[in-house]
């Protein structure tokens, strides 16, 4: 690279710096107050794009006042809908566990895309350039568009008024002290449900102002929210949760590597030629993991205590009551009736219902007893699929071979990834579980010659006796009934005691020599093998193995699944995977906004009952028919 | 002024108070006396509104709290200072005052910063450092500034003398005092008899999450055998 590339990319990372710290500075702002997680913070960028090309449009295309005008409105839009979401919505969950937060937040992504989709529909819109900053500037030979060189000065001039508002302003120095200790800034009498309301305004004006700007940078598409939401994580993880300049800074590193990686073009190493453009999207989840191994709380960032676990008083699991076995029988029972009369589409669905079971089951045991919430599941189920895939087409195995080593694969996967993850704990835990995950997905989608890369991988049939759609609902029934069978004997096993004893209280655990962290990694590796059995089965039943199934939307659908049904028992999840896969497939055939009444339904279930349905059937039921449930 | 009947608290299972009644009287100093984990920042939590209580009457210048949250608590004049102290490590002196600052109020003694620093000299010295570099003794004396910012009409102070040395202490035990002559109302919590009686009007003991004497300060420092059965270690 001559040293004028290296200026031009320099200046490239800087003119991206200024929309990812936007986005990461709100969602920073607002989980430093409120401590939520805001799923929903990239769809505010999303339709923070969205209006300003409406704006534009409405404006006409050639004024600057109307650029810049709808570009402010768009901003302050969506600071208005950010008050609408946190009066309607989240005033109502402050209370609850934090990852019930987190799913109502993710309930307003599905419900935002769709209310997009509806309104802009599903084409890409290309906004316009900005009026009067069409040219580009002479760098040493090569050219700069003008509107990078304002974006340039953008990021550093809001980061310069946010300072200002913190530091020299009321309303800021309650904000910072909310932010190490709202319980106490409400015990001197600051209201903090107004507090509250402020920052996520404001956040979900940055965010908006964020993706506004970014018009004449990239179109308007329905893919946005997700993306930028995963690119503002790494950027708070990475820049340390609540700190404003470790946002720039975070937003800055990040950037810098993109631009690079994609300014260096493709490499020679040791003869063979490696494209670092494909390192992009890996790039930022490298750094945040390594960031939060080295440096858990961010660069910028302090130590802070966070809640270790989903469930709020944790109860006693007792081993199932008598009511409660005999459920279990019955419902076994039908199962196995059931094939004779039930046709082909039924099975189909129960198959997929068997195989997200297993997943949540796995999930429930890693979150619950293990005490380590991960954003990344997906990883390990996507590892068994294409695992199995790979060794029935490109080593030539056996079909029953394939499958029966799809858990060995899994389980491989969360060994090598649970080694790290172990050391963390919390969010900090959950957000390194996502960059594996991304990592793996990154790794997958690109390396096109061995896994297909974009196109997943096809062909992958079962042997010819599994042919038979009831003999697959058989097999998919033994295989993932044994395994819920297995992972109910794990928890209830002194190993699972282990576990519990040291989520409640790492420091006990500790004193009496119990080492938790090797509990832990052990629980890691198994909950992988039994997600990489899932994956393996998946892919058997369809048939084919696409890379959206390590993806962040299945991670997400596991832990709805999880929380579905309360993070609390094992019977939990099996239901909430029960209600979610049928949701998923009966609303997709009924409407093409399936995913707004997905969404609803799971904004509607966290506001109904905070503690999940099988939580809520529990607290109704007399304690002795509940026990075990 | 401050009126506590037959309360009844709870951590998830474990009844931590029950049946606990206190009452402070408008200008005078009331101590909460009781062993490690009796129940007494329990007790201060559930008036201010950080624990619900289970059952029970909390009653502050005529009027029901219990129930109210945290912030309208405070803004009716009722301040409290932590045992923990919670000072924002990351704001300086003067941020910890604003943070505590509210509209004066009638009845209730006007605070401004200037005048707290007259009342903790120390901390005028310091208005610009972090709450994280101050030492103990100078954290506890600004969590009681901050609170009297909000011009409280009645404060709570969980054992304000724990962890100070035996200097601090006596200081302490003087800003009391003022705070009294300046019309305050203060409900104390405490282990250290000794402080307590060199402050408190009366006392009310509590051991187990249960009221075991209440009395004028003067009468408990006449009965040994409460005393030794409740107090000492
Ligand atoms: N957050 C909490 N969760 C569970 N138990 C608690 C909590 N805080 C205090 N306790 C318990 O409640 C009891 C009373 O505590 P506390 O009111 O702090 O006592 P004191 O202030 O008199 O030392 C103790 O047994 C203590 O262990
Ligand atoms: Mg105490």
């Amino acid at each position: 690279m001559s040293f004028s590339a290296i200026v031009i990319q320099f200046l490239n990372g800087l003119a991206g710096t200024s929309s990812l710290f936007l986005v990461a500075a709100g969602l920073s702002l607002i989980f430093g107050v409120s401590r939520i997680v805001n799923f929903a913070h990239g769809s505010f960028y999303m339709v923070g794009i969205y209006l300003a090309y409406s704006l534009i449009e409405y404006f006409g295309r050639g004024s600057a006042l109307g650029f810049w005008g709808a570009i402010l409105l768009a901003g302050l839009g969506v600071g208005l809908i950010g008050i609408v979401v946190e009066l309607v919505l989240l005033r109502r969950i402050y209370q609850a566990p934090e990852l019930f937060q987190l799913l109502a937040t993710f309930g307003l992504v599905l419900v935002i895309k769709d209310v997009a989709l509806w309104i802009w529909g599903a084409e890409e819109l290309f906004g316009p350039r900005a009026p009067g900053l069409r040219g580009g500037i002479e760098i040493m030979g090569r050219t700069l568009p003008e509107y990078d060189a304002i974006l340039i000065v953008i990021g550093p001039v809001i980061l310069g008024l946010l300072w200002l508002l913190l530091t020299r302003t009321r309303w800021g120095t309650l904000v910072r002290a909310a932010t190490q200790d709202r319980e106490m800034v409400g015990a001197l009498g600051v209201n903090q449900a107004w507090l509250f309301t402020s920052v996520f305004a404001l956040g979900a004006f940055l965010a908006g102002l964020g993706g506004a700007l970014q018009i004449p940078r990239e179109p308007a598409n329905l893919l946005l929210d997700v993306t930028v939401i995963g690119d503002a994580f790494v950027v708070v993880v990475v820049g340390g949760m609540g700190s404003i300049p470790g946002a720039f800074l975070a937003a800055f590193i990040i950037s810098q590597i993109k631009a690079f990686c994609i300014g260096i073009g493709t490499v020679e190493v040791f003869g063979a030629s490696f494209a670092m453009s494909k390192f992009t999207l890996v790039a930022e989840f490298v750094v945040m993991a390594i960031v939060l191994v080295v440096r858990p709380w961010g660069l910028l960032g302090r130590p802070q205590a966070m809640p270790r676990h989903a469930g709020a008083a944790e109860e006693r699991i007792s081993l199932a009551s008598r009511p409660l076995s005999m459920a279990a029988f019955a419902v076994l029972a039908i199962l196995i009736v059931l094939p004779a009369t039930a046709d082909t589409y039924t099975l189909v669905l129960l198959v997929d219902i068997f195989v997200f079971a297993l997943f949540a089951a796995s999930l429930h045991l890693m979150m619950g007893p293990g005490g380590m919430v991960s954003f990344g599941h997906a990883a390990y189920f996507g590892l068994g699929a294409y695992g199995a895939g790979l060794l029935l087409l490109k080593a030539g195995l056996p079909m029953e071979l394939a499958l029966a080593l799809s858990p060995l694969v899994g389980a491989l996967g969360a060994l090598i990834f649970g080694w790290f993850v172990v050391r963390l704990s919390g969010v900090y835990l959950a957000m390194l579980t996502l960059a594996f995950a991304q990592i793996t997905w990154a790794s997958v989608y690109q390396w096109d010659e061995f896994t297909g890369g974009s196109n997943g991988i096809v062909g992958v049939w079962p042997a010819e006796w599994l042919t038979s759609k009831t003999v697959f609902y058989f097999m998919t029934l033994l295989l993932c009934g044994a395994s819920l069978w297995l992972i109910r004997r794990i928890i209830h096993a002194p190993f699972g005691y282990t576990l519990r004893a040291g989520r409640d209280s790492p420091l006990r655990a500790d004193s009496i020599g119990i080492d938790l962290r090797r509990h832990q990694w052990i629980a890691f590796t198994i909950v992988g093998a039994f997600a990489g059995l899932a994956g393996g089965i998946f892919a058997f039943s369809k048939g084919s193995i696409s890379p959206e199934g390590l993806a962040i939307p299945r991670s997400v659908d596991g832990l709805v699944m999880v929380l579905l049904g309360g993070v609390q028992t094992l019977t939990g999840p099996v239901v909430g995977a029960a209600v979610f896969t049928w949701l998923q497939d009966e609303v997709a055939r009924q409407t093409e906004y399936w995913r707004a009444l997905l969404g609803l339904t799971i904004i509607g279930l966290v506001l109904a009952f905070p503690q999940g349905i099988v939580g809520f059937v529990k607290a109704r039921l007399p304690a002795r028919l509940g026990g075990g449930l | 002024m401050l009126r506590v009947a037959g309360l009844h608290a709870y951590y998830g299972q474990a009844h931590i108070l029950s049946d606990v009644s206190l009452e402070g009287n408008a200008g005078e100093v009331v101590v909460l006396l009781g062993r490690n984990g009796a129940g007494k920042s329990t007790t201060l939590k559930s008036i201010i509104g950080l624990v619900r209580p289970a059952q029970g009457e909390i009653t502050f210048e005529g009027r029901r709290i219990d129930g109210l949250s945290a912030h309208r608590i405070a803004r009716l004049g009722l301040g409290y200072v932590p045992e923990e102290r919670r000072i924002f490590t990351d704001l300086t002196v003067m941020e910890n005052l604003e943070v505590g600052r509210q509209p004066s109020r009638a009845g209730a003694p006007a605070w401004s910063p200037d005048r707290l620093f007259r009342l903790f000299p120390n901390l005028g010295e310091m208005r610009n450092r972090p709450g994280g570099r101050m030492s103990g003794g100078e954290q506890q004396m600004l969590t009681i500034a901050r609170t009297l910012m909000g011009n409280p009409r009645c404060i709570l102070l969980d054992e304000p003398s724990e962890g100070l040395a035996p200097v601090i202490v006596e200081q302490m035990a003087a800003t009391i005092r003022e705070l009294k002559q300046e019309g305050l109302s203060v409900v104390l919590s405490e282990q250290n008899l000794h402080f307590a009686a060199s402050v408190a009007d009366r006392a009310t003991i509590i051991e187990k999450g249960r009221i075991r004497y209440t009395g004028s300060m003067a009468e408990l420092q006449a009965n040994d055998a409460i005393r030794a059965q409740y107090l000492t270690v």
